[in-house]
This record gives structure tokens, C-alpha cells and sequence, in this order.
């Protein structure tokens, strides 16, 4: 571990599922305090991406460093302990345990403590609705809860990157607003976002960086702030029609 | 007998023996949770675990019914036959899952289920060879004291079988509700994939849980010999197959239900026995089953909650 070093970086990355051939040759850079935001259509490798961080796919070349160490054939526990959480695409809370007991899923690989009550008791302040609903069962929660519960349940694992798989997915419009004012919360807070979203537009508002994968490859990449200028972005992923003036 | 005692007597039979099956129930029911696999090498386990209690009962110098032990010496005699039994399935269960199991993890389609039926199959041969196929006497070293309550005959017996039960049982559930092993088990059995995400480590629960269950399938084993007296090569399979039916009743993958399905079939055995007729018991059980499977597949238990969402 190098303190100077990036916080996350993938060098010339590729994967493969058998001989699917999914990212090919992918460089993404990220310090301690971004939110990134990885934008891309269907099957351009964001989900395998997403993976590949979390450590359930294997890169079948190039390196993947978190703070400065190759962690390509690391346990997805031993990511977590390092501080890598996720927050799942659909969420995936588990439905028959309660709220609370999902938070403690989400520390799992922490110790029991001062600590753990801590970080309780941050996620309640967040999310005071969570704190309300914590001895419910969770699939009993409507879709904006269950996100606040799935942020809450990433923040219990003391991370300092916490990868999001589409947190606005079918959030009402109300709920998506919400989520995002968390991540930037949680951002200041001192945690990095490395975000899948197809809510390009609100992404790239929050966001400070993003790239655009297709087909397994960095196509465009850059500030946040050019990107959601480029008459390309906005035509694929913000819902506007360039008309020729 | 009047015919109110001869109920309440039926009543009471049925629990011990719905005990054996509530026990033998648990463990199909948490591997089920888990892995989606009905594992009928458990059968076996329980009849590999009856004999296992059946030595180390030998081992201390107790023979059929000739020796009778009483107060502390019985207690713990008995305790460290348990204990053995409980150990020795459970290993073998592990073993089971390490060897047999796990290499077909990912093989989709009932691959895994038909490796179970090998397995018990070579398992019941195995002591069908040791024992050349007879029935063995299983020592006994209980006083034979019973209590009368009202035309009823509670045997010690029943009582030591009952506690026995009732505290493992009672455990199982502290253990499910409250360990963050337990919580990591029940985790992995709704949304394997998103525990691993946690850091869960989704082969060591897969192994907590053949430990477990086979571990109590081997106390069933133990119980049952005490019980009935005897233990053979054959015992698995009714005695399997009727807690596999209380399994599915209570709802497969849940806890308590299995608890629930094994304490109705045991009194369904013993009420049919008495009132319709001996013969008739297992057509009664696995009508149960059948019925069960088409019109209320989620069981008595099953899950309300959704699965996913």
C-alpha cells in the first residue's frame, strides 16, 4: 500500500467469461474523495466491471490496485475488510431478516464494538426512516427504503470506496433525489463512489469524473462536466436529439 | 385402558417418535435452505449416527438390556455418547458435502441430488456388509421406571428423549436467530450471491450446515436406537423418508416448520396406527406428502415473505 497512490485503478484490464470476451483492455483512475460514474448501454461490461471490483470475476489480464496493491485474485471478504462495499444492482437486501440485522450483514467482517455502534448509529442519522423500520423485515420496505437500507447497510462496512450498481433503479423521482444527495453526503464524509447508473443526467451532475464503456471499452472519459456537454453523451445517454441548427 | 388414555398414550408416543423426525427433518430443511439440493444422503447419516451411538455405548461395557446404570454415571454416559454421535455424523456429513457435493456445485440440472442417492446407497451397503444385514440389539442402559398421570405411562425413557430434543432444537433456533454465523446461514439460504458481496464465506456456512444437520440426524440416530431398541441398515430410509415429509409439511427451508411437520407426522404415525391401522400409516404420510406438494408446496410454515425484491 502507497498512501500517494490512486485509491482504485484499473491497468489495460481484460475479462472473459469462457470465450466471451467482455472488457477489453480497461483503464479507469480514481482518488480517495471522487464519485465516479461509469456510464454504457446493455452488455458494455459496467455489470462485469462492477465485478471485477468486487472481486467475483477474475481479470484474465492487466491489474486491478486498490491504494496502491495488485488485489486482482483477492477474496471478496478480504476486499470488504480492506473497505470496498457494495451497493447491489435491485438492491438485494435479504427479506426475511430485519433491517437491523441486515446492517449487521453489511459489517460482517468487522468486530463487534465501539466501532460497530458508531457506524449504527451514523446510518441512523443519515437515514432516520431506516432507524423507524429497523425491526422490520426488509422485504416488507417500499423500493426507496430498501436503497436507504442497502447505502446503510455498504456504510457498515467502514469503507472508503463503496461501488453503487444503479441506485436510482426504480426509485420513484422523489427517491432518486434523495439517493443522490446521500452519495454526495456520504462522499463529503470521506467515502468514494464508483457508480453504474443509467440516470446519466443526475449522474453526471454529482459526479466529478465519468467514463463510457461500450463493448468492453473506454470510449469517452473525462470531467463530469464535459461530458455531460458533449453533444454525444447527450444524444445517447441524456434523451436529447441533436437537431442541426 | 380407557379410551381417553389410550389417545393421550398415542399422544405421547407420537411426540417421542415426532421428535426423532423433527431432528431428522432439520437437516434436510437447512441444507435445502441453503443449496436448493434435497440431500437423501442423510438418510444414511442418521443410520450411520444410530450405529456410532451403538459402540461408544458398547465401548462403555454396556450390552442389550443387561446393564442398568442410574443417576450421575447414567447421565453421563449418555451425554458423552451424544456428544460422539453428534461429532462423528456431523464429520461425516462435512465429508459428504467436501468430497461429493461441492465439486458438482455449479453442475446445474439434479446432478447433485442423484450423487446424494449414491451416496447413501454406498453408505447403507457399507454397514449392510458390517452387520451382515441384522437387526443389532442397542443397549439400553435406562430404568425402566414409567410414570402414571391419569391412565397415561410416561416412560424415563421419553422424558431423558424429550429434553434431549427439546434442548437441541432450542439451540438449533438461538443458533439460526442470533449467531452471526447463524445470521450468515440465513443470509446465504435467501440471496447467496449478495451474502458473498458482505465477505460471507459461502463454502465454510455450506459446511456449518451439513455439520449441523447431519449432527442432529446423528442424535436422531442415538434416540432412535434407544427407543426402539435396535438399530439395522435399513432404519434410514422409513424413518428418512417419513422426516423428509415433515420437512416438506413444515414448509422446506424453514426452521421451525420442520420442527412442526416432524411433531405432526410422528402423531399422524401413532394416531393412524391406533385408530385406522398400522398398515395404513405410511399410505396416511406420503398422501400428506403428495398433498402437500400440490395443493400448499410452500407448507405449513412456508415462506410469506417475498422472495426477492
Amino acid at each position: 500500500m502507497r498512501e500517494d497512490a490512486p485509491l482504485l485503478e484499473f491497468d489495460a484490464v481484460h475479462t472473459h467469461y469462457g470465450d466471451l470476451h467482455v472488457l477489453k483492455g480497461v483503464d479507469y483512475t480514481m482518488s480517495s474523495t471522487d464519485i465516479i460514474v461509469l456510464l454504457g448501454g446493455n452488455a458494455s461490461g459496467k455489470s462485469t466491471t462492477m465485478k471485477t471490483i468486487m472481486g467475483t470475476v477474475t481479470p484474465t489480464a492487466g491489474e486491478v490496485r486498490y491504494r496502491g496493491d495488485i488485489i486482482n485474485r483477492l477474496s471478496t471478504a478480504e476486499r470488504v475488510k480492506r473497505g470496498i462495499a457494495p451497493v447491489l444492482e435491485a438492491r438485494r437486501l435479504f427479506p426475511r431478516m430485519t433491517v437491523f440485522e441486515n446492517l449487521e450483514m453489511g459489517a460482517y467482517t468487522q468486530k463487534r464494538g465501539a466501532e460497530f455502534d458508531a457506524d449504527l448509529e451514523r446510518v441512523y442519522e443519515l437515514f432516520p426512516r431506516v432507524k423507524e423500520r429497523r425491526t422490520q423485515l426488509a422485504g416488507t420496505l417500499s423500493g426507496g427504503e430498501q436503497q436507504m437500507v442497502a447505502i446503510g447497510r455498504a456504510l457498515m462496512a467502514r469503507p472508503r470506496l463503496i461501488c453503487m450498481d444503479e441506485p436510482s433503479m426504480g426509485l420513484s423521482p422523489r427517491f432518486v433525489e434523495i439517493v443522490f444527495g446521500i452519495i454526495q453526503t456520504i462522499n463529503r464524509q470521506g467515502v468514494a463512489i464508483f457508480m453504474v447508473e443509467q440516470n446519466a443526467n443526475m449522474a453526471l451532475q454529482i459526479a466529478d469524473r465519468g467514463y463510457v464503456l461500450q463493448t468492453g471499452q473506454v470510449v469517452l472519459s473525462g470531467p463530469a462536466a464535459a461530458l455531460a456537454a458533449n453533444p454525444a453523451i447527450r444524444e445517447a445517454y441524456l434523451g436529447e436529439l441533436q437537431v442541426e441548427a | 385402558m380407557t379410551g381417553s388414555a389410550i389417545f393421550l398414550q398415542q399422544i405421547i408416543n407420537g411426540v417421542s417418535l415426532g421428535a426423532v423426525y423433527a431432528l431428522l427433518a432439520l437437516g434436510f430443511t437447512l441444507v435445502y435452505g441453503i443449496l436448493e439440493l434435497i440431500n437423501f444422503a442423510h438418510f444414511s447419516v442418521f443410520m450411520v449416527g444410530a450405529f456410532v451411538a451403538l459402540v461408544v455405548l458398547e465401548a462403555f461395557g454396556l450390552q442389550g438390556q443387561s446393564v442398568v446404570m442410574h443417576g450421575a454415571p447414567l447421565v453421563l454416559v449418555l451425554l458423552v455418547a451424544l456428544v460422539v454421535t453428534m461429532v462423528a455424523s456431523g464429520a461425516l456429513g462435512v465429508a459428504i458435502e467436501r468430497y461429493t457435493l461441492r465439486p458438482m456445485r455449479n453442475v446445474k440440472g439434479p446432478m447433485a441430488m442423484i450423487t446424494t442417492i449414491g451416496v447413501s446407497y454406498i453408505l447403507f451397503n457399507l454397514v449392510l456388509l458390517a452387520t451382515n444385514a441384522q437387526a443389532i440389539n442397542f443397549p439400553d442402559p435406562m430404568p425402566q421406571a414409567s410414570y402414571h398421570v391419569g391412565g397415561v405411562v410416561i416412560r424415563l425413557k421419553e422424558i431423558l428423549i424429550w429434553i434431549v430434543s427439546a434442548v437441541l432444537m432450542i439451540g438449533l433456533n438461538l443458533f439460526v436467530k442470533r449467531t452471526k454465523l447463524g445470521k450468515a446461514m440465513r443470509a446465504v439460504a435467501q440471496d447467496a450471491e449478495a451474502a458473498r458481496m458482505m465477505g460471507v464465506d459461502v463454502d465454510n456456512v455450506v459446511m456449518i450446515a451439513f455439520f449441523a444437520g447431519s449432527a442432529l440426524a446423528g442424535a436422531a440416530g442415538m434416540i432412535f436406537g434407544l427407543y426402539y431398541n435396535f438399530a439395522q441398515y435399513s432404519i434410514g430410509y422409513t424413518a428418512g423418508l417419513r422426516a423428509f415429509t415433515a420437512a416438506v409439511l413444515g414448509g422446506i427451508g424453514n426452521v421451525p416448520g420442520a420442527m412442526l411437520g416432524g411433531i405432526v407426522i410422528g402423531l399422524i404415525e401413532t394416531l393412524g396406527s391406533q385408530y385406522i391401522a398400522a398398515r395404513w400409516a405410511d399410505v396416511i404420510i406420503f398422501s400428506i406428502l403428495i398433498g402437500t406438494l400440490v395443493f400448499r408446496p410452500a407448507g405449513l410454515l412456508g415462506m410469506l415473505a417475498p422472495n426477492r425484491s
